[in-house]
């Protein structure tokens, strides 16, 4: 590390930024605007803009804990190796404090500037990635995913409260198809990239309990998502916009996740259809959040009112 | 430090640095006209 360009250049702003993890970020924000926007009730838009804002600033500053945390980590797997970190273009305890700032300035402007339960969630959420899950879960149970998948469940809930101020069925229905859907989609990239988690020692689902297992597990997950993600149309939250297209998404989902559970993987087959459910699995959710919106727009509910 | 660096190094030491102050002066004239007007909406 002696010749580490971070001990002696200021690291490039640009180093701070992608330590946010950007691209996850586009999903946060996307299903947190598609909460504030589904609500019912009015929130001024630059009040909305902020709550926005703070969920974004909030999943930026855990994903900057959570690379200060496994920095050494992301340093034996080649997915991960080239981060700001690992890649010796950040110190640690930079990206320590670039986190801790940006997720506690995140939880007191939503507390100042939209609602004290939002921001209380908001904090929450933060703790639970950062700590319950990133620090104390990961690196001891296969099941880590599914309790990670809670961290990235928040953001609609989140957006959704800091509108009504309160905590109803809706948004825990919001809460609850993110994390049905996030085992599913991040086993089936599991499945493609395992040898680099076995060598770090992460139990990852494939790795500890094998393929076998994993395959039959990303079928559970995806048949308790059908029910699940159709949910809100059953009880009346939203309309057959959304209903429709929940259960077609998922009815394909459930129709790539199929033969994944019934394969096994042979050397140099290319892992088509475990790709293939990973790419439709971001797309689903991208998909489903929009028919949220777009029901709550043709309904003229919501935001929309 | 400089006194260390190559000229060339010198040269991206100062690149950098200006690239983060004018980050971070952008990030802080825009809390301001974001605090500015969060004011402005919650007590109008």
């Amino acid at each position: 590390m002696s010749d580490s360009p971070a001990l002696y250049l200021p690291t490039d702003w640009r180093d701070f930024l992608s330590l946010t993890k950007p691209r996850v970020m586009s999903l946060v924000i996307f299903t947190g605007l598609c909460g504030l926007l589904a609500a019912p009730g009015y929130i001024h838009p630059l009040i909305g803009f902020v709550a926005v804002l703070c969920i974004a600033m909030g999943a930026g500053g855990a994903a900057a804990l959570n690379q200060w945390w496994e920095s050494d980590l992301d340093a034996g797997m080649k997915r991960t190796a080239k981060r700001p970190i690992p890649g010796g273009r950040l110190r640690k305890d930079d990206a320590r404090d670039f986190g801790m700032i940006l997720s506690g300035a995140s939880v007191m402007i939503m507390g100042v500037a939209v609602n004290w339960l939002a921001a209380i969630i908001l904090a929450l959420s933060i703790v639970y990635y950062a700590v319950v899950y990133t620090i104390w879960l990961k690196p001891r149970t296969p099941q880590n995913i599914v309790i990670g998948g809670g961290a990235g469940a928040f953001p609609p809930m989140i957006g959704w409260v800091a509108v009504t101020g309160d905590i109803t069925l809706m948004p825990v229905l919001l809460f609850a198809i993110i994390f049905m859907w996030t085992p599913p989609h991040f086993w089936a990239l599991a499945l493609f990239v395992q040898i680099d988690y076995a060598k770090v020692g992460i139990p990852m689902m494939p790795v500890v309990k094998g393929e076998a297992s994993t395959r039959r597990q990303i079928l559970a997950y995806s048949i308790l998502l059908l029910p699940i993600a159709a949910a809100p149309w059953f009880i009346g939250g939203t309309g057959a916009v959304y209903g429709g297209a929940a259960v077609l998404l998922s009815l394909v989902f459930l129709a790539l996740a199929a033969p994944v559970a019934m394969r096994r993987a042979e050397p140099g087959d290319g892992m088509k259809p475990e790709k293939r459910l990973f790419g439709f699995s971001v797309l689903y959710l991208f998909a489903l959040f929009a028919a949220l919106v777009a029901d709550r727009a043709f309904y003229g509910q919501g935001a929309f009112a | 430090m400089s006194t260390h660096m190559t000229p060339d190094e010198e040269a991206e030491f100062k690149r950098r640095r200006k690239g983060r102050n004018t980050a971070l002066a952008l990030v802080l004239f825009f809390f301001v006209f974001l605090f500015y007007a969060i004011t402005f909406v919650q007590f109008g």
